[in-house]
């Protein structure tokens, strides 16, 4: 375990270095560009009722009075095939014809596919150019007669148990939860169909589903008034990701314990070799750096600088703190090199990963993303 | 008393919500604006929200309700107008008052018609409201109860009703329900994500149909043609008479009728799927049932309007309530408001048995917001009584070429995609035919509706039983066969066996009559056709897959041998038989069916080659000038008009129009791109 950990944080140190370069290279060149009368449009390839619409919508008034010439910036949402439309349509944009007027907006279910080398995936994340990156985490949690059967971390009295929990599809950021509770030997039926994670909490509201994850916002939103009725018990965090890329405590949620924590404490969950690296490696996909904000291809450094320098503003404000953490929850803005470390470290996942987590959709739900 | 201390301050937190000027200004403009759209024969609910839907984004949740409630509500008031003023039915919720109120009308008395309408409008939508209120409080404990076992048989029991919208001949309505869901089920499978009748080469079918289009569609598309081939102004000029105040007496002095059928309107109106197709022909059966004097009956007796124009307000507070509750649309234009619903702010309310939970003020509100439209739309509608009724003289001609640039806008919103407009025409083309040879639109679009749930309740309440089943004998039998469950079942059993009895007096949207064979059976050779082509596609999912096949082929199957039979029935009757009904032959149409289309369809082309905004340019210019025969100066400023409302729309709401050939070679400036 120590080895691949080791390995893993000099990868992320390379990138970080590599993106250092690229980023201080592209400030000095830069002089910014000025938008004022302008509307920048920012596509959002969802719907407007996602997480990614208020994360957006968010964002959008603060980015237009810091952005230079304070441009109207628009929120446009573009839905269909679960992202993979607007993606496809980004990919299609350039630079020339917006300049700098069209951002847009990606998210772990725009990644996901991606990696897994689905069909429907025309879109090439290398080719953007990222200007913020914002992370999140996610809590798993169970009603409390369940939660009694663990053994303080150790996870193995759940294993006999049979668990309902409402997905939204393997292939999804469900794939997370759904490979964690394996690993820990828990026998997890999940049953398809619903629209949103909300669905899913409602099922496990009317004690259809036993078992379920919301990330952090939804959670502290709809869960947190369970917790304190005592209709539901949280069970971990996914955790979130220090400098050095290791797992450690959700600032959101510092007193709970992490799912790499009760995989340790559990036996037979083991925190290294290929399912641990591939569990890590779509966690680190989908979850530290969930929602993403690119220029399209070719834009120009001044472009990209206005952008980063717009987002620092933001992230400076004085009150940034205060509105933020309602809204977003406590988790990293980044920008400039970090947000280019994020995207590296969200899109390269290792082919050993990406293998292993193809084989066990195939084997275990029957998914197959090839043509 | 838990009820109470709950009901109560979540009624006054609506109360609250309501009472501020901006609320009820929009209240007001919802108004409007669905009188506007209820005095155009066949735009009814459905067609009005369509239009709506593109507003509703991120707009503050009590603002856009008050705008949706405001038209829905006004909607069965407005609508009297074109039923007593032109004896075309409104809507289909106010069918039934045609029958004596345009008899009303040419015998002079059309104010003293429409003012017992209003009241007895007034008083339906007030019933309705009340009736709502109350039946919250006493359904609350029950539906929070609801869980998917519930919820799948609430939607088979609205599917149920199917049996009495179908009119005279009950095969061809559960065909047409049938080919509903089977477009429903086009695209993604929810639940292992395999393709049905959809490749990933045309991106656009993946996610499936939008209800915006289908609604528009099925319902508005084929009403809008149908006047347009008649090509005359909606109503000739006639006085409106005195002795408003005799239709208020009208009303009082029967105000025991009133009462009556505003429960009838508000019970059925309570029954997902019956919707407004039939509630008026209830009221007005019991109208005549409950008159000593049967013999003025279609010559113009004022119960025969008073029954009908209570019932049809009253069923919308009705409708409300599987539609807040359970998340099942009571009728077409509930099926949109529950989408609707979605997008209003940030998406925090979801309709539903959650929304009793977490929104009881905003559920509140809908129903304050509702009595309130009922008593604005009433007074607007008569102080413009004597303006509405002039604007009926205008010749639909020109009215037409309006609607159809609104009504393409409405549905290049829902996916923002040139295939939206070809999506709306060959699903228009599909309700065009489906008037004409009398199959049931309103099954169809409950079809459509109830597709995707009924799938996904299916396929959950399997799985979730089966887990409890491996648990215990007894756990899974108290999971299925709950007390909610067994009441359910007995219902619809009930139902299906009144309804299908019921159905061969009930003409859901009027007598047609028969023509000769050959059309009919066209028509549903093709329906075959198409319902082979999607049982063959969805049986080959491979079985891994399985959850995405069961319900298509399962629905296909029982469509294909209701149209086999109905096929072996046609080469067995005579041609008069009600099967072979066929609307052409009765309609008094002066221009025929495909050149009208052919207007539409050049719109639809020419968007594609230079854009909407061009194509709408040209389309306006030369429908006026050829097809309505008015001046070129007249077509220019109408064109002009009409070019800068669209433009305004859609500046306000920050939208694109489909673009073209042309904008991928040349950069336009907006609103061209």
């Amino acid at each position: 375990m120590k080895l691949t950990e080791t390995a893993r944080s000099v990868g992320f140190g390379l990138v970080a270095a590599a993106a250092a370069t690229y980023a201080t290279s592209a400030t000095a060149g830069g002089h910014g560009i000025d938008l004022s009368g302008k509307t920048v449009e920012w596509v959002i390839p969802f719907s407007e009722t996602g997480g990614s619409a208020k994360w957006a919508n968010f964002y959008a008034p603060l980015l237009s009075e810091a952005l230079p010439g304070q441009p109207t910036v628009v929120v446009k949402f573009m839905p269909g095939a679960g992202s993979t439309k607007g993606a496809n349509w980004f990919q299609e944009q350039s630079f020339d014809d917006s300049e700098g007027t069209l951002i847009f907006g990606s998210s772990g279910s725009t990644q996901f596919p991606y990696l897994l080398g689905d069909p429907r995936v025309r879109y090439e994340y290398n080719d953007w150019n990222v200007v913020l990156a914002s992370g999140t985490g996610g809590v798993a949690y169970l009603p409390p007669d369940l939660a009694g059967k663990m053994d303080g971390l150790d996870a193995s009295g759940l294993q006999g148990e049979d668990f309902i929990y409402g997905s939204q599809g393997a292939t999804r950021l469900d794939l997370v939860p759904l490979l964690a509770w394996e690993m820990l030997g828990l026998q997890v039926e999940p049953v398809f169909g619903i629209k949103g994670r909300g669905d899913g909490r409602l099922m496990f509201e009317r004690g259809e589903a036993n078992i379920d994850y919301q990330t952090s916002s939804s959670y502290l939103k709809g869960v947190t008034p369970l917790v304190e009725d005592g209709t539901a018990v949280p069970m971990m965090s996914w955790g979130a990701l220090d400098a050095d890329g290791n797992i450690v405590r959700d600032p959101t949620f510092p007193d709970m314990p992490t799912f790499k924590e009760v995989c340790e404490a559990t036996p037979g969950c083991e925190t290294s070799g290929e399912q641990w690296d591939a569990w890590k490696a779509f966690f680190v996909a989908g979850f530290p750096a969930q929602k993403m904000v690119f220029l399209p291809a070719g834009a120009s450094n001044d472009a990209i600088v206005t952008y980063t320098a717009a987002f620092e503003a933001v992230k400076a404000r004085a009150d940034f703190a205060e509105i933020s953490a309602g809204r977003l929850g406590v988790y990293p803005q980044m920008t400039g090199d970090e947000a280019t470390g994020a995207l590296s470290s969200a899109t390269n996942v290792p082919q050993a990963a990406k293998d292993f987590v193809t084989g066990w959709l195939a084997d275990r739900y029957g998914v197959t993303l090839s043509n | 008393m838990d009820v109470l201390s709950i009901a109560l301050p979540a009624l006054s937190d609506a109360a609250g919500l309501i009472l501020q000027p901006i609320v009820l200004g929009y209240l007001v403009l919802g108004v409007v604006m669905g009188l506007c759209i209820g005095v155009f024969p066949g735009l009814g609910g459905i067609a009005g929200l369509s239009l709506l839907l593109p507003f509703m984004f991120g707009m503050d949740p009590v603002l856009g309700l008050a705008l949706m409630i405001g038209m829905v509500a006004v909607v069965p008031t407005s609508d009297t107008f074109a039923s007593v003023l032109m004896g075309i039915p409104g809507s289909s919720a106010s069918q039934a008052t045609v029958l004596d109120g345009f008899p009303m009308a040419k015998k002079g008395q059309a104010a003293r018609a429409l003012s017992a309408a209003f009241a007895s409008s007034l008083f339906g939508g007030l019933v309705g409201a009340g009736f709502l209120t109350l039946f919250i409080l006493v359904a609350r404990p029950i539906v929070l109860e609801f869980r998917t076992p519930e919820l799948l048989m609430i939607t088979i029991f609205g599917l149920s009703m199917v049996g009495i919208l179908a009119g005279r001949v009950a095969l061809k309505g559960i065909a047409a329900a049938g080919l509903g869901m089977m477009i429903g089920t086009i695209g993604e499978g929810d639940s292992a994500g395999e393709l049905r009748m959809a490749t990933y080469d045309m991106p656009y079918l993946v996610d499936g149909l939008k209800l915006v289009i289908v609604g528009l569609g099925i319902f508005a598309i084929p009403e809008i043609i149908a006047l347009l081939r008649q090509d005359r102004a909606i109503s000739d000029r006639k006085p409106l008479g005195g002795g408003w105040l005799s239709g208020v007496k009208d009303w009082f002095n029967n105000i025991w009728l009133s009462v009556r059928c505003s429960i009838i309107g508000v019970v059925v109106g309570v029954i997902p799927g019956l919707g407004g197709s039939v509630v008026d022909w209830i009221a007005y059966g019991h109208s005549v049932q409950t008159t000593k004097d049967k013999s003025k009956f279609g010559s113009g007796e004022v119960r025969g309007v008073i029954g009908p124009e209570s019932s049809n307000n009253a069923k919308e507070g009705g409708g409300l309530v599987p539609t807040l509750l359970f998340g099942i649309p009571g009728s077409g234009s509930m099926a949109i408001f529950i989408g609707a619903i979605a997008l209003l702010g940030s998406g925090n309310i979801e309709v539903g048995p959650s929304m009793l939970k977490n929104n009881l003020d905003i559920t509140y509100a809908i129903v304050w917001l509702l009595a309130l439209a009922n008593v604005v739309g009433t007074l607007i509608c008569i102080a413009a009584s004597g303006g509405i009724a002039r604007l009926t003289t205008i010749p639909f001609s020109l009215l037409a070429p309006f609607l159809f640039m609104i009504i393409a806008f409405a549905a290049f919103q829902s996916g923002q995609d040139i295939m939206d407009l070809v999506a709306l025409f060959a699903i228009g083309l599909l309700g065009i035919l489906m008037r004409r040879f009398d199959w049931s639109r309103p099954a169809f679009l409950i079809g459509f509706v109830l597709s995707n749930p009924a799938e996904t309740y299916a396929n959950q309440a399997v799985q979730i039983a089966a887990s409890r089943f491996r648990r215990g004998m007894e756990e899974g039998l108290d999971y299925i066969f709950s007390p909610i469950v067994i009441v359910l079942i007995i219902i619809t059993v009930i139902s299906v066996v009144v309804g299908l009895r019921q159905a061969k007096t009930i003409m859901a949207e009027g007598k047609v009559n028969s023509g000769g064979k050959r059309a009919p059976l066209i028509f549903l050779l093709a329906v075959l056709a198409y319902l082979l082509v999607a049982y063959t596609n969805a049986a080959m999912i491979p079985d891994y897959a399985k959850a995405d096949r069961v319900f298509p082929t399962f629905v296909a199957g029982v469509s294909i041998v209701a149209c086999v039979v109905l096929l072996i029935q046609m080469m067995l009757r005579p041609e008069t038989h009600p099967l072979f009904a066929d609307r052409e032959a009765e309609e008094d149409s002066r221009h025929g069916l495909w050149s009208t289309l052919a207007w539409f369809a050049g719109l639809l082309i020419l968007t594609s080659l230079v854009g909407f905004i061009l194509a709408l340019t040209v389309f306006l210019l030369l429908f006026i000038r050829l097809r309505a025969g008015r001046s070129w100066g007249f077509a220019a400023a109408y064109t002009a008009v009409g070019i800068a409302f669209i433009c305004f729309m859609a500046g306000l709401l920050n939208r694109d129009f489909p673009a073209g050939l042309l904008q991928s070679y040349v950069d336009l400036p907006w609103p061209l791109t």
